[in-house]
């Protein structure tokens, strides 16, 4: 591959060179504003691109639920800063909540000992029994509690609302949710091939949306929740230039802490046996590492990392908005972000995600400018009518630009724009 | 006896035609895992680009005032079927044969099918926007209402509801007796089950993947036709629909047709039993119940249908990975 140049070094410095140029003409054409607000979502970005190019570049694992990770993030994190709702508090609600844990709890556990009947001499037919039955009985007592539950509290207090915790304990919770949640999901289909892994992801994705929007006990469902508490002193104590370059200031140094992280990871003893893993999973196992159990570290850690991204990223927008997640923006724009950046390579990924964040926000306006145009001229000179929602169409336009880039990136630079440096011991 | 009647319409009919909408995308699914090894993530939007070219056929036979005993978006299908499976084969050379040339990963594959997933949306939508559309250009679709002894409501049954009944039964014979005497068939049960040994004994594996697709496409378009007559044609079901098929799938074991068909219903029953309302079922034996009958009782509300699938999706890979027809676990 001719993308491989002689100097990798200065490959690294032209390309952010020309991203930093990219930004200076953004920066002086939009407005300070508006530049400082793309960056830190796009910085946000960066860090869960940094997750995914740990789980896809470190280790190959392909997950398409990536929405779901950041929707789970955004949600939890919303859930400990909020200020707190004194009708709910004040209502049987805290009870209900209260006891559905310890429900919860019980559930786990009677399903755990189901599960590991075995090891106290159950035989195999009886273990299947016995966790048919765990599993019937917990759905059972939790779907009638929460239903019960979620009317009760909706009729009390409309919803929940937070716990009104710092921001940044909310951030740490949000990665700790996202990881357990990955911890269910590596755990079923890590041992498998990558496939089923992706097929697992895409739907929890879907399930985790479905369950925010119609959880309107939970979280206020489509409702929305607004606003959401910064870290910073928010816009409205003083002006937005200051705010926004405030959060910018705190993402970025989320951003350069997690990169050198897992730089320092990557070149670690640890990272070595991932990429080994990787590159060929029998001569890893035949060495003696446990092949699924590192798989799940990475998955869970670079889950752990879009839970804070998305965290970061819903709180800076300030408004909670379950039907906001969408597969296009929160799982294949990281995706392009990633493989076109070049996957395995942690400046690649922030790189890409800079990179694509910004091609993806200016092209808005320029795909609304281009169908405008085609319903205008089309009009004049052919005398056809645009059909009514023939510019929302326009989103469909970018849609097929992004599967097309990644067919076509795929194809003919697999290694991306800044391609993986074997490190050489 | 109403409650029966009811039960059969809301609980049995839709299980058969959901479950054979299903089960006829999952043929197609587990074909080419088995054969081509990879998960393909465009199944979904095949099926709605086939329901597309159904459409736009029926609506030019309609502009030109055909008029034929049966629907004629059901009449059309099988030109549709002939175009999807084409298109499904020039998918497969611009976009999934370079890679297996060059060489790459199923992985790699996997995530190429997403980006053309991802383009089939896109073009689809892009020309014919996103709202609902309805098959049934020339006439309202009929609906036989059969009146049961001894009920005052009716069995009722569509017309489509017959014919994708019908349509599933002949195609899984047809497919049956394809796999199992023709050469050809012969030969994609032999690279399924071992592609080094079958190209050795001179299997032409250019063909094997010619015929899977040409068997996917145009499965994958009559079910999007089928499902698209039943209800309404909606350009944005692409990840909603891949879902179940693949838990179909994989419940099914991959690389075995007769057990997708197994899972499809499987599936397909489970959905519709899992969110109808058992209460009405259990009305006339009020009295003998130990507990006050609510008024809705399905085991999972409507909208967390996606649940079902997935929960057996993952009940299956925990417990029994390889399908209950033994599949393969790749």
């Amino acid at each position: 591959m001719s993308s491989q140049t002689q100097n990798p070094i200065m490959r690294d410095i032209a390309l952010f060179a020309a991203l930093g140029v990219l930004v200076l003409v953004i920066f002086v054409s939009q407005g300070a504003v508006y530049s400082v607000r793309m960056l830190v979502e796009a910085g946000c970005y960066g860090i869960i691109a940094l997750g995914l190019t740990i789980q896809w570049g470190y280790a190959g694992l392909f997950n398409v639920g990536i929405m779901g990770f950041i929707a789970a993030g955004a949600a939890s994190s919303m859930l400990m800063t909020f200020p707190r709702n004194p009708d709910f508090w004040n209502s049987g609600g805290p009870e209900l909540a209260g006891l559905f844990i310890v429900k919860l709890i019980a559930c786990a556990l009677a399903l755990w000992l189901a599960n590991n009947s075995n090891r106290w001499g159950v035989g195999p037919r009886l273990r299947a029994l016995l966790i048919t039955i765990a599993i019937a009985v917990s759905y059972l007592v939790l779907s009638f509690h929460m239903t019960v539950m979620s009317e009760e509290i909706e009729k009390a207090s409309g919803w929940m609302g937070g716990l009104g915790l710092p921001v940044f304990f909310g951030w740490i919770i949000a990665g700790v949710i996202a990881g357990i949640i990955a911890w269910f999901v590596g755990k079923i289909c890590l041992g498998l091939r990558s496939d089923y892994l992706a097929i697992a992801t895409l739907g929890i994705a879907q399930i985790i949306k479905h369950f925010l929007k119609n959880a309107d006990w939970l979280t206020n469902g489509t409702l929305t929740v607004s606003p959401m508490p910064w870290p910073v002193p928010s816009p409205a104590d003083g002006e937005f230039l200051f705010a926004r370059a405030a959060y910018l200031s705190v993402v970025a140094v989320a951003l350069l802490i997690t990169y050198l992280l897992l730089q320092r990871a990557y070149h670690s003893p640890w990272g070595r046996m991932m990429r080994a893993i990787r590159d060929n999973e029998e001569a890893a196992g035949a060495m003696g590492k446990n092949v699924n159990r590192r798989r799940l570290e990475i998955f869970i850690l670079g889950c752990v990392l879009m839970g804070i991204g998305g965290a970061m990223l819903i709180h800076f927008t300030s408004i909670y908005d379950p039907s906001g997640f969408l597969d296009l923006n929160h799982t294949f724009l990281i995706w392009v972000m990633v493989i076109l950046g070049g996957s395995g390579n942690n400046r690649g990924a922030i790189f890409g995600a800079i990179f694509v964040y910004i091609v993806w926000v200016m092209s808005e306006p320029l795909a609304v400018m281009l169908f405008d145009a085609i319903a205008t001229y089309g009009n004049q000179w052919l005398g056809w009518e645009a059909p009514s929602d023939f510019l929302s169409r326009a989103l469909q336009m970018r849609v097929f630009v992004i599967g097309l880039t990644i067919t076509l990136v795929l194809r003919l630079a697999p290694q991306g724009l800044l391609p993986e440096r074997q490190a050489r011991h | 006896m109403n409650d029966l009647v009811f039960f059969l319409n809301k609980g049995i009919t839709s299980g058969l035609i959901i479950g054979s909408i299903y089960a006829l995308g999952a043929i197609g699914l587990t074909l080419i895992f088995g054969i081509l090894r990879f998960a393909h993530f465009a199944h979904g939007d095949l099926m709605t680009l086939g329901a597309f070219v159904t459409l736009i056929l029926a609506a030019a036979l309609a502009a030109l005032g055909v008029t034929l005993p049966l629907p004629l978006a059901f009449v059309v299908m099988f030109p549709a079927m002939a175009i999807t499976a084409v298109l499904a084969i020039g998918l497969d050379k611009m976009f999934y044969k370079p890679l297996r040339q060059a060489g790459a990963r199923p992985v790699v594959l996997v995530m190429a099918s997403v980006g053309v997933t991802l383009m089939l949306q896109g073009v689809i939508r892009l020309f014919a926007g996103v709202r609902s559309r309805d098959m049934f250009v020339e006439a309202p679709k009929e609906i036989y209402r059969i009146p049961i002894p001894g009920a005052t409501r009716n069995l009722v049954v569509t017309e489509p509801q017959i014919l994708l009944m019908l349509f599933t039964v002949v195609a899984v014979i047809a497919l049956h007796f394809f796999l199992t005497r023709a050469r050809l068939g012969k030969a994609m049960r032999a690279v399924s089950d071992n592609p080094d040994l079958a190209r050795i004994t001179g299997i032409n594996t250019e063909h094997v993947v010619w015929a899977t697709w040409i068997i996917g496409g145009s499965l994958a378009c009559a079910a999007g036709t089928m499902l698209s007559m039943d209800v309404t044609l909606k350009p944005d079901l692409s990840f909603n629909i891949l879902l179940p098929i693949f838990a179909a799938t994989i419940v099914g074991g991959i690389g075995q047709p007769y057990g997708a068909i197994a899972g499809g219903f499987l599936v397909g029953f489970c959905e519709t039993l899992a969110v109808f309302n058992w209460s009405i079922v259990l009305r006339p034996f009020k009295d003998e119940l130990w507990f006050d009958l609510p008024s809705n009782m399905s085991l999972v509300p409507t909208e967390y249908k996606l649940m079902v699938p997935f929960l057996i999706l993952i009940i299956v890979l925990i417990y029994r990975p390889t399908g209950i027809f033994k599949g393969r676990v790749l």
